[in-house]
């Protein structure tokens, strides 16, 4: 039957993909960038929508869901691909509203509002059947891959806006938004870059030698230089793995360390990340490998740090620029609440 | 002493050749020159000059380098009024410029002399004017009552050609090989060296060494590579690399051991400071050896002087290195108590003295090692806790802000302490303090006096120290991206090894003398030189 082979088909395709993710986790497989994981867990998602047996939305959402469970349950450190789930959810949910015939607005209404107003729930349990909505589905989804394909272009594109000539600017690590910025704005300006290394992986590095290839001055330093240096610095470009719900970052280790450093300085702290690394988590537990050298001492080895919203100064994402306090509109307008928890 | 014989000193062209041939023979078999052929050479380049001087005819303006009181109307016919510009009689100012006075040497060495001998009777006991003795000149400007102001050392002026030029003259004058800087250098730092490890100064030397004494050779190669590294370590070496020198110095005829003695340690310093540059804790052991030197009355017979020396110098390591540390650590074992969980970073062998003292004394506590690269010297520090016994864990400076929350007291060393109650310390330890202060975390830093310095700072680029760059290059499963960054244009590597804590991001200050705040290091350096 068509249909059973394309199930399994279905599958075996997210199998392969968890497995990839997995493999990623634990740092055996080439290290791929956020954008390529979002992109790719969203095809996946379209690819079920198109696919797999659903009769209403209420059962598409539960695939969903389903599947993003799984998803993130392989690899939790990677939060990109919660986050592309439940833009997916919402985007079920919009279309359903507007195939129903309410409109957006009402769904959209202040949250406070929305709190003192809904008794029970507008929406029923989505068990309506629209026969449209497969196809309204699968092109919204489209949209969304047409928008993540653009984000680094996007920020790029404001790079002019925030760097002037003879800057001295200061990176940590490897963050592929920070690196296209920053060749985007010396096509046009002269500028000094200061790359900390970030051991133990040193991934720095790559950016430094990516970076002078483009001509421009940089200079790699080790981890313990970031605050000797940091009086000549002008402003501090990082890129994060996550933008968690209260502005805070989740960011690669020594991140904290930088971001104390340029307070202490008066130094602006300039955070670049596409949208669809918000994520709505807001406390932070902290990922670390154990590893066991001498019998009577341990090793620590943090991925990431937790950067409180207040030591950040400004966010540059694809739809523009943004204060650490407006990162939780930003979530409202991108996630629907009851999604939060997949 | 050996006065010119010919005032106008012009030779002959052949003697002059024949001459200039000989020393440089002897200077390329490594002899020592004699004092004629050093005193040839050095009327050969002045006559030279002045040679160009009276063709050129450019005004220049001549800082004596007398006091006040020498008479000045006595001008030699040689040269004409018009070269000399008043003179203005500043005998504090440094930066000497290049010119001798033109009266006639012998004269003028002289006066100089009974004026020196004068002084030094008048000025036993009193304070003397703080001067780097690393970088003065043996024919130094006599000492002033006041305080002068200090001669910008050598090392922290690589971008000025005049100085390096004079760096050049003085080392060749002392038969000691210049050591040239490697690599591309970032701009914010283009005023200091940069040396490589793998070209070594002793490239240059022929062996056997005859101008420069073998343990001193020996010892700064030490240097160089970091076989010895770490402030106390490298004073200790020193002052015993010098007890050996000492010993087998003999006083050559018509000499004073005092003067001439003092004049053998200079080029010494200088190979010294080409191979690493010169720490604080180095620079006051020197001071501290040459006051001694020059006081050794002239009466002494050679073995009694060369005796008394020895015990100086075991007695100086005695007191301000080994009984210093004993006192911090009786104070700082105080500060340590059951449960604590004390954060060190680098190794420092003053806080791992502490530690260990404290475990012997049965306090209960756990330890975590900071580390950082590229000289990952907590791995050593590490070694030596585990030994004892003593819990530890190991983090790199980047988990830092993860691993504090636990963290109850923050120990550290340091290398230097500056008269405005800055720390100079390892690069990173002003991270580990501002992170610290973050977390509500006390900082402590454990420092003997003898490192206290006179000098001010307030970053940590006017005066630091460039390390190796090829140091950051790593290889993970055999390829490194930095591995041909001298290709690149644009591609710099900067290795730190200083940089200065601002005060109010320490608590305390734990020295043999009690424990102060930060901003008390120059009341102690005041009643250090009232002591003296």
């Amino acid at each position: 039957m068509p249909g059973a082979d394309k199930e399994t088909e279905l599958s075996e395709r997210i199998e392969a993909f968890l497995s990839e993710l997995k493999r990623c986790g634990s740092g055996a497989g080439s290290l791929r960038g956020s954008a390529e994981t979002a992109r790719e867990t969203t095809s996946l998602l379209r690819r079920i929508t198109a696919q797999a047996r659903w009769s209403n939305a209420g059962d598409l959402m539960e695939i969903i869901r389903k599947e993003g469970r799984r998803m993130t349950a392989g690899q939790p450190s990677e939060t990109t691909v919660g986050n592309m789930v439940r833009r997916v959810l919402k985007i079920i949910r919009e279309e359903y509203a507007r195939s129903r015939g309410s409109t957006e607005e009402a769904d959209q209404q202040e949250s406070l509002h929305k709190l003192l107003t809904s008794g029970g729930s507008s929406e029923d349990n989505f068990r309506q059947h629209f026969t449209h909505l497969k196809a309204n589905v699968i092109e919204a989804i489209n949209e969304l891959l047409t928008e993540l394909e653009g984000t680094t272009d996007n920020i790029s594109m404001q790079a002019l806006e925030h760097i002037h000539s003879n800057e001295v600017i200061m990176t940590i690590g490897r963050s592929r938004t920070v690196e296209a910025f920053l060749k985007d704005a010396a096509r046009k300006r002269k500028f000094h870059v200061i790359v900390a290394e970030c051991a133990p992986f040193c991934q720095g590095h790559e950016m430094a030698t990516s970076l002078s290839k483009e001509d421009i001055e940089t200079t790699v330093i080790p981890d313990a230089a970031i605050f000797a240096v940091m009086s000549r610095v002008n402003k501090v470009i990082i890129g994060t793995q996550t933008v968690l719900a209260n502005g805070g970052l989740r960011a690669v280790n020594g991140t904290h360390t930088l971001a104390l450093a340029a307070k202490h300085h008066s130094t602006p702290l300039i955070v670049c990340a596409p949208m669809f690394k918000l994520s709505p988590q807001v406390s932070d537990t902290p990922f670390t490998r154990f590893s066991e050298i001498l019998s009577k001492v341990n090793a620590h080895c943090p991925v990431f740090d937790y950067v409180p919203p207040e030591l950040i100064t400004l966010f540059i994402s694809n739809i523009g620029g943004n204060a650490p306090s407006y990162i939780y509109r930003l979530m409202s307008e991108l996630y629907h609440p009851e999604d939060h928890e997949l | 002493n050996i006065t010119d014989s010919d005032p106008d000193g012009r030779l002959t062209v052949t003697d002059k050749d024949v001459k200039l041939q000989e020393i440089a023979l002897a200077k390329n078999e490594g002899k020592e020159l004699t004092k004629e052929e050093k005193q040839r050479l050095r009327k050969e380049k002045k006559q030279h000059k002045k040679n160009k001087k009276d063709d050129k005819g450019p005004p220049e303006k001549e800082k004596e380098k007398e006091k006040a009181s020498v008479p000045a109307p006595s001008k030699p016919a040689t040269q004409s009024p018009a070269h000399k510009a008043p003179a203005p009689v500043h005998a504090s100012e440094s930066a000497a410029a290049a010119e001798k006075p033109a009266k006639s040497k012998a004269e003028l060495r002289a006066e100089r002399r009974a004026r020196q001998d004068s002084e030094r009777t008048s000025k036993q006991g009193k304070k003397e004017g703080g001067q780097q003795s690393a970088s003065s000149k043996p024919k130094a400007t006599p000492n002033e009552l006041q305080p002068v102001v200090k001669r910008l050392p050598e090392h922290v002026q690589v971008d000025d050609p005049a100085a390096l030029k004079k760096l050049a003259k003085k080392l060749e004058r002392q038969q000691v090989p210049l050591r040239s800087d490697y690599g591309y250098k970032v701009s914010l730092f283009s005023h200091l060296h940069q040396y490589s490890r793998k070209s070594p100064p002793t490239l240059q030397i022929s062996i056997p060494a005859t101008v420069i004494h073998p343990s001193i050779v020996r010892l700064g190669l030490q240097y160089s590579q970091g076989i010895i590294a770490g402030s106390n370590a490298r004073s200790v070496a020193l002052l015993h690399t010098f007890k050996q020198v000492i010993q087998d110095y003999s006083t050559p005829p018509n000499e004073e051991l005092s003067r001439d003695l003092v004049n053998k340690l200079s080029p010494y310093i200088s190979f010294l400071s080409q191979c690493r540059p010169l720490s604080a804790s180095m620079g006051n052991a020197i001071k501290y050896i040459k006051k001694e030197i020059s006081n050794i009355p002239s009466q002494c017979k050679e073995e009694e002087a060369k005796g008394k020396l020895q015990a100086c110098i075991d007695s100086y390591i005695n007191e301000k290195i080994i009984l210093a540390s004993e006192a911090i650590s009786k104070y700082a074992i105080e500060k340590i108590s059951d449960g604590d969980v004390i954060l060190v970073y680098g190794c420092s062998s003053l806080v791992n003295h502490i530690l260990c003292k404290a475990f012997e004394k049965q306090r209960k506590f756990r330890v975590i090692v900071v580390d950082s690269r590229p000289r990952l010297e907590g791995r050593e520090a590490l070694r030596r806790l585990v030994k004892k016994g003593i819990r530890c864990t190991y983090v790199l400076i980047s988990a830092l802000s993860y691993i504090l929350p636990e963290v109850s007291k923050v120990f550290l060393g340091a290398h230097a302490l500056l008269a405005n109650g800055y720390v100079m310390s390892r690069v990173g330890t002003s991270q580990i303090a501002l992170v610290a202060k973050a977390y509500n975390v006390p900082v402590l830093v454990c420092c003997e006096t003898y490192k206290f310095c006179e000098r001010v700072q307030t970053d940590s680029f006017v005066s630091n120290e460039l390390d190796d760059p090829d140091d950051l290059i790593v290889t993970r499963n055999g390829k490194s991206h930095l591995e041909n960054w001298q290709t690149v244009k644009s591609l710099g590597l900067l290795n730190l090894v200083y940089d200065v804590t601002p005060p109010d991001f320490v608590d305390l200050v734990i020295t043999d003398l009690g424990m102060i705040p930060c901003t008390s290091v120059p009341v102690v350096l005041r009643v250090k030189n009232v002591d003296q």
